[in-house]
């Protein structure tokens, strides 16, 4: 028995050291087999940097790449003009992510069917799917048409090949000399320190930030998301070493659609500040706010029913402001933190606003004609707001953390809240639409020069919102959704 | 004989065999530069840690400059002097922008210093968004690439005295010493880099290098003060053909020299006035000594 018991252990033993064993040079291929550890590469071929330089991990930026896009993707030689440049060089690059992914929704009603006929009646049950499929395609192209005038433009399409423009824009930049006079014109993502456009992140909900996008259920202004590419003209002014930042926006409230086609002669300001501070080997830590403040239509006229674009009218007030911090833990963990608070005019709680909508391609499409059955009464000109209608507010906040082992591997973190604090309908539960979601992931780039990049990208998120699912009895149910993600995310 | 043959044919080739290691053991390596990680450095009251800079090197550094520092990174091979200079190699021990008079070591500060300012006509950026500690940091990593620094010590500082007034007599003085040290021989006549020498340019190591042209606005590589500017020809620019004047010039005259050279370069400046007032020309290299 005894002997038993030793062979046993033993065994054990040896299990142990051979799992410990295998672990250890998994994890040391993982973690050190890599070259010396790279993004826009057209960026980085024009400067012969790594793509390191200027990000913490492709695409989000460090320091120094905010630094690079504050100055117009300039490093303030005398490199900067294209002039300089050898004349095959290219400014463009392009990105694609081919990737398996998993979906699972939660309590989706589903019609039943008994004997190969439906029965008329509905089941609640979770749908899962998985498979192959691929991102939209980008083309980057951006940097500087003569020192001190830069640019960027990035055609972008759907998995489908559908192209828009997500990002069109010149600038001027340090204009009589100054790093605090550069002026931007088109259609450009808003001075936030967490850019949503370099989200380190791929899942359908964890690619974008919820706290950037949340509106309340029902709600129908779909004009004051930060997180979307807006057209308008932007005044921005840094210090020369990047410490202090002020940005001061001037939008049109068409969520960035061409064509002045959504709420039309109706504008919105965003205005974002931010102070570094150095704080010796721990790094440099910033502190700022945002705030976005502007006025939309609530209602379109209509032309045989239709809603036509550019005749918004009754515009209505909306609101979002928050703190942003970046805190730097030493040269391997960081934590970045925005937080919101979020209310839009009661007009907009009741629905209003939406009768144009994006087409998700940069066009408009009319979503309601109303009074047309079965479309929400959100487009009549002359109604009264039901009794009692208030403002719906809210509160959200992300927080998203950082473990850079090297700048070729990257382990991420991120928790979102958003908690409605007053619904637009009375009576309503109070907890309807909100939003609880994390995503961790990692990405490891295996190489890393000043050519191409490429990483291998692992990504699992699960979000919670409640109420928002089908209605069970009396009360709406709570929905979650998973995704698990895995693929190549690569440019060049 | 045929086995006398033998026996030295076998010897020659264990001999070679053996011999075959011995470039590389010539070599730096990382196991050498791992003994160094204690190299500090001394800025104000900050002190510097090689050890702590291995990250940030090589999220910045390391793409140009290498891992062992020897300026051969990925992207040296991109950069083709003299329109884009190659990276500096750490292991020499050999720098540009110092304040240290020629061929000594240059201090913590100069190196602290260079990282901020970056270098025009390179690709070496203005990496001024390091905290203070990091660059420091960063200075002593720099220095553990070079055995130099354990051997040796910085140079002392040059004195630099107080600018004086700038005055046309100055300006006119300073054409002279320009002259007179034969600047234009590389600088050309009108400081544009196309003096008779300027295509003839190599560094120390064998690689073209371009003068400096005062006329096209660029910042000079160690700094666009006047003090930097002084400092500059009196300390030499070491390993490029720039030597240092602090033997040939006078504190005085590098003062002159400065002015007048404010009146080649592109900033309006009030040396660029003085000199259209004064109808200034510029030298002739064919001129007798001192009838400028």
């Amino acid at each position: 028995m005894r002997v038993l018991r030793h062979f046993h252990l033993r065994s054990i033993s040896r299990f142990a050291t051979s799992f410990v064993a295998v672990a250890l040079v998994l994890a040391s291929v993982v973690l050190t087999c890599s070259q010396p550890a790279n993004a826009l590469p057209a960026f980085a071929r024009k400067y012969g940097l790594r793509c390191s330089a200027c990000h913490e991990s492709w695409p989000m930026l460090n320091y120094f790449g905010q630094k690079f896009k504050d100055n117009g993707y300039q490093l303030m030689n005398d490199r900067d003009a294209p002039i300089w440049q050898n004349p095959s060089y290219w400014p463009v690059t392009f990105r694609i992510t081919p990737i398996w992914h998993r979906v699972s929704t939660g309590k989706v009603e589903v019609d039943t069917y008994a004997g190969g006929a439906a029965t008329g009646g509905s089941a609640i049950q979770r749908i899962s799917t998985s498979g192959f499929d691929l991102s939209g395609l980008d083309f980057h192209t951006g940097g500087v048409l003569e020192k001190n005038i830069s640019f960027y433009l990035l055609p972008s399409s759907d998995p489908t090949g559908a192209f828009h423009f997500e990002q069109v824009f010149g600038r001027l930049d340090n204009l009589w000399g100054s790093s605090w006079l550069n002026i931007k014109l088109g259609r450009f993502e808003l001075d936030n320190l967490l850019s949503e456009k370099r989200i380190l992140t791929l899942t359908g909900n964890g690619g974008i930030y919820q706290t950037y996008h949340f509106i309340p259920v029902g709600d129908g202004n779909i004009f004051g998301q930060i997180g979307d590419n807006q057209f308008g003209l932007e005044y921005m002014g840094h210090s020369w070493d990047d410490r202090t930042r002020i940005s001061a926006s001037l939008l049109s409230s068409n969520d960035g659609n061409v064509n002045l086609s959504t709420s039309a002669n109706a504008y919105t300001g965003f205005f974002a500040g931010s102070q570094a501070f150095d704080t010796g080997r721990l790094g440099v830590q910033r502190v700022g706010f945002y705030a976005m403040v502007g006025e939309a239509a609530t209602y379109y006229l209509t032309s045989g029913g239709v809603p036509l674009g550019g005749s918004g009218i009754s515009n209505k007030g909306f609101s979002r402001e928050g703190f942003v911090g970046q805190f730097y833990f030493g040269q391997h963990i960081d934590l970045q933190v925005v937080t919101q608070h979020g209310s839009d005019n009661a007009w907009f709680g009741q629905g209003y606003g939406n009768a144009i909508l994006s087409d998700g391609n940069g066009g408009t499409t009319a979503t309601c004609s109303s009074p047309t059955p079965g479309c929400p009464l959100n487009n009549v000109p002359g109604t009264a707001l039901p009794a009692g209608s208030r403002a719906p507010s809210w509160n959200g906040v992300t927080a998203e953390g950082h473990y850079v082992y090297s700048p070729q591997l990257i382990f991420i973190g991120r928790f979102e809240a958003e908690r409605m604090s007053q619904q637009a309908t009375p009576g309503t539960a109070s907890n309807l639409g909100n939003i609880t979601t994390y995503t961790i992931g990692y990405r490891y780039n295996p190489f890393m020069t000043s050519r191409a990049g490429f990483a291998w990208h692992n990504e699992y998120n699960w979000l919670h919102q409640d109420g928002t699912g089908p209605t069970l009895g009396l009360t709406s149910a709570n929905v979650n959704t998973s995704e698990i993600l895995l693929g190549f995310d690569f440019d060049f | 004989m045929r086995i006398e043959l033998r026996k030295w044919s076998l010897l020659l080739g264990a001999a070679a065999v053996f011999a075959l290691p011995l470039p590389s053991w010539a070599q730096l390596t990382i196991f050498d530069l791992d003994t160094r990680l204690g190299t500090e450095s001394h800025i104000g009251n900050i002190t510097g840690h090689a050890k702590d800079a291995a990250a940030p090197y090589r999220r910045y550094c390391v793409g140009c400059h290498g891992p062992l520092g020897d300026g051969e990174g990925e992207n040296a091979a991109w950069m083709e002097p003299p329109l884009l200079p190659k990276p500096r190699n750490f292991q020499l021990g050999i720098f540009k922008c110092r304040s240290t008079p020629t061929g000594t070591l240059p201090t913590d500060q100069d190196l602290f210093d260079s990282i901020a300012r970056g270098f025009d006509r390179s690709s070496m950026p203005q990496w001024s968004t390091f905290t203070k500690q990091e660059r420091a940091d960063l200075v002593a990593w720099v220095k553990h690439f070079s055995p130099r620094w354990a051997g040796e010590k910085p140079g002392t500082p040059i004195t630099i005295p107080p600018e004086p007034e700038v005055t046309p007599e100055r300006i006119k003085a300073g054409r002279d010493v320009f002259a007179r040290v034969q600047c234009w021989k590389c600088h050309g006549v009108l400081g544009q880099a196309n003096g008779p020498s300027a295509a003839t340019l190599t560094d120390d190591l064998g690689r073209p290098i371009a003068a400096f042209n005062f006329t096209e606005g660029s910042r000079p590589k160690c700094g666009d003060t006047d003090r930097d500017i002084y400092r500059i020809f009196m300390t030499g620019l070491d390993g490029t053909p720039m030597p240092s004047f602090s033997d040939n010039i006078k504190p005085d005259e590098a003062w002159d020299l400065v002015f007048y050279l404010r009146t080649l370069m592109k900033p309006n400046s009030k040396e660029k006035q003085m000199a259209k007032q004064l109808g200034l020309k510029p030298v002739d290299p064919n001129a007798p000594a001192g009838q400028q």
